[in-house]
């Protein structure tokens, strides 16, 4: 019998060809490193002695009952619900600010850019030393003014919070881009339309800029819930999430069990929670906020 | 009252000048239209009288007020924007209503305001579509809408038909004028388009350079072209403006030499419309081009170094390559002075009688 392809097949047949290499290249690094997660997180850690075993959900019953666990949690909760809104209504503000004719434009534009040029080991490095009890720029300016010394990054009251302070000075500025890209985007057509009609700047604001910025502000808070999930490198530098796992966050945590505590098939269990919970967290924002969104 | 007055009006940019010393008035209930070719500074000066631009000197009144520092909302203005400027986020309703919410008028008259609005400009259907689902002429209708329910007697349009396609701009030039008449609004309107501006206008102000070329009626700018300028601008075909050389001056007998015995230099406008095909007397000419519009047939003839251009009805036996002798009656010469481009008044005047 001869095969004869209609050209809608032929078409179909195209196309998968096309997509082919990104199907493969994401299933290898993406796709399969989570299935296989996911098979790991089933197991025992396997020992000299002791060769790994399955055990069901042995592991995530263990989770359950981590204090730890649930303080990093609790951690990067309050760090990412502190950051991405704050970071977010900065970047906004700063790009309204210099998205009009001022002096020195380009230069503001410059510096409220530069810390996210800055690599996060090099600001980490820098603020550890805003930080230091004693002679830190922030002891120092508090103790001028007649205040007491403190150790900012080793209370464990203050630990998480100096940490916060810090990503939304580097985050900011990334994201005041894309608004700033956006804003460039609207015609100067429609506020000369709300000036005539007689929208002071709030209300333009709220009745226009801001609905027709909603495309930018989902992209960016998705990367800012992303970022406050995945971005750990400065806990390394600066507090290694102490004291008392204080200023600790997931992925940290996973860290410390896959390459401090070699214990892979937990810190596989961690991961697929983390993984879980910005899959939920990123679907929910698209299904809640896509409704309410106008794209142009 | 609404009539707007601009004194002494300049505009520059840095070393660019824009506006020279405009001065106008524009009555009560009157459609006063801008014209020019594209950077003569007609949108400037919209914009200037919408406070959209500050002055650099010169005062703008509104209504026996003077504007000239008050922001726009404070004018009592409506403006039609040439892309429309509709809140692409918000439905026809919301973007008729956009400013008397802005203004907290209040909701039970907003809404009768709104209905009146929609009723007279069709759009009832449409009040909870967004912009981008509706033709281009709905949308132009929504901007008026939206310069309709502000209720002030102020309207301003910078080329509100331009993104429209030739049928649908002559509904809406009609639609236009209908409504300022009925409404009662004194109204500018920016338009590049002469076929536009003499349709719709009450009075024209032809601009060139930032300067006024010609204030006046269409007939005004028709008839009496003050420029050579406003000749060739007003009318389509537009006016043919020649130097007169010794082809012209011996094809035509009944042309009294104008200015014996003067020096200065001058043009000769004809209009298309104007020049006749006769049989035997008259300035020789080589046609070059015909191109037929159905009611009309233009044909360009070249007369030693000139170009005619001439229009006749319906179709004609005429082809290129064809010799013709063109001709036309002294009442219809313009003549403007060579130097500067000035209508000459008494010269001409002296002709036609």
């Amino acid at each position: 019998m001869k095969l004869i392809f209609q050209p809608r097949y032929w078409n179909h047949i195209n196309g998968w060809l096309l997509v082919l290499p990104a199907v493969f290249m994401i299933s290898l690094f993406t796709h399969f490193p989570i299935g296989s997660n996911v098979f790991h997180s089933l197991f025992s850690m396997g020992t000299a002695t002791r060769p790994e075993a399955f055990i069901g959900l042995e592991n995530y019953k263990y989770l359950m009952d981590d204090d730890i666990f649930w303080k990093v949690l609790s951690n990067n909760l309050v760090y990412s619900l502190c950051t991405v809104p704050i970071s977010i209504a900065i970047a906004l503000c700063m790009a309204l600010l210099i998205n009009r004719n001022i002096r020195g434009r380009s230069l503001v534009r410059m510096a409220f850019f530069t810390p996210t040029v800055l690599p996060m080991i090099a600001v980490a490095n820098i603020w550890l030393f805003f930080y230091t009890p004693e002679y830190g720029l922030f002891d120092q300016i508090f103790t001028v003014f007649g205040g007491d010394s403190h150790n900012w990054l080793g209370n464990p009251d203050s630990a998480l919070y100096c940490l916060i302070v810090m990503v939304i000075w580097k985050e900011s500025g990334f994201f005041m881009v894309f608004y700033l890209a956006a804003l460039q985007q609207l015609s100067p057509e429609l506020k000369e339309a709300g000036l005539v009609e007689g929208s002071g700047s709030w209300y333009y604001f709220r009745r226009v800029t801001f609905p027709l910025l909603m495309p930018t502000t989902l992209f960016v808070m998705v990367n800012a819930v992303v970022n406050s999930f995945k971005l750990v490198d400065h806990l390394v530098i600066m507090t290694k999430g102490g004291p008392d796992n204080a200023s600790s966050l997931l992925l940290y945590y996973i860290y410390e069990n896959a390459f401090s505590f070699w214990d892979t098939s937990y810190a596989a269990t961690l991961t697929v929670i983390l993984v879980l919970i910005l899959a939920i967290i990123t679907v929910i924002q698209f299904v809640v906020v896509e409704k309410r969104i106008h794209y142009q | 009252m609404s009539k707007i007055i601009l004194n002494d009006v300049c505009k520059s940019w840095g070393k660019i000048e824009a506006l020279n010393n405009i001065n106008f008035e524009c009555e009560n209930g009157e459609l006063l239209v801008l014209l020019g070719p594209s950077g003569c500074g007609k949108s400037t000066t919209l914009r200037l009288i919408a406070g959209l631009e500050t002055l650099t000197s010169g005062t703008v009144e509104i209504g026996d007020r003077d504007v000239s520092n008050l922001p726009p909302v404070k004018r009592n203005i409506s403006m039609v924007f040439q892309n429309y400027a509709l809140f692409p986020h918000l439905n026809v309703g919301e973007n008729i209503l956009f400013g008397l919410k802005a203004r907290k008028v209040p909701k039970n008259e907003q809404k009768k305001r709104l209905e009146n609005a929609a009723t007279l400009l069709g759009l009832a259907d449409f009040i909870d579509r967004k912009p981008a689902q509706l033709s281009g002429g709905q949308r132009q209708r929504i901007a008026l809408g939206r310069a309709i329910v502000a209720q002030v007697s102020v309207c301003l349009m910078d080329e509100p038909l331009s993104n429209l396609d030739a049928k649908l701009r002559q509904e809406m030039r009609q639609e236009i004028r209908s409504l300022q008449q009925r409404l009662k609004m004194t109204m500018i309107y920016v338009t590049h388009d002469q076929v536009e501006a003499m349709t719709i206008a009450d009075k024209i102000i032809l601009m060139k350079e930032g300067c006024i070329e010609q204030h006046g009626t269409p007939e005004d700018l028709y008839d009496r072209p003050a420029t050579a300028f406003t000749g060739s601008f007003i009318g389509n075909p537009p006016m043919n403006i020649l130097t007169p050389d010794d082809l012209i001056l011996d094809g035509l007998p009944s042309f009294p030499t104008p200015l014996a015995g003067s020096t200065i230099r001058y043009l000769l406008g004809i209009r298309p419309e104007n020049i006749e095909i006769s049989g035997e007397s008259g300035i020789e000419g080589l046609v070059v081009a015909i191109e037929y519009l159905g009611a009309d047939t233009l044909i360009v003839c070249r007369s030693g170094e000139q170009l005619i251009t001439l229009t006749v009805k319906g179709k004609t036996g005429v082809s290129v390559g064809d010799h013709l002798r063109l001709n036309w009656k002294p009442e219809h010469i313009h003549l403007f002075n060579g130097e500067d481009g000035r209508r000459i008044e008494g010269l001409a005047g002296g002709l036609i009688s």
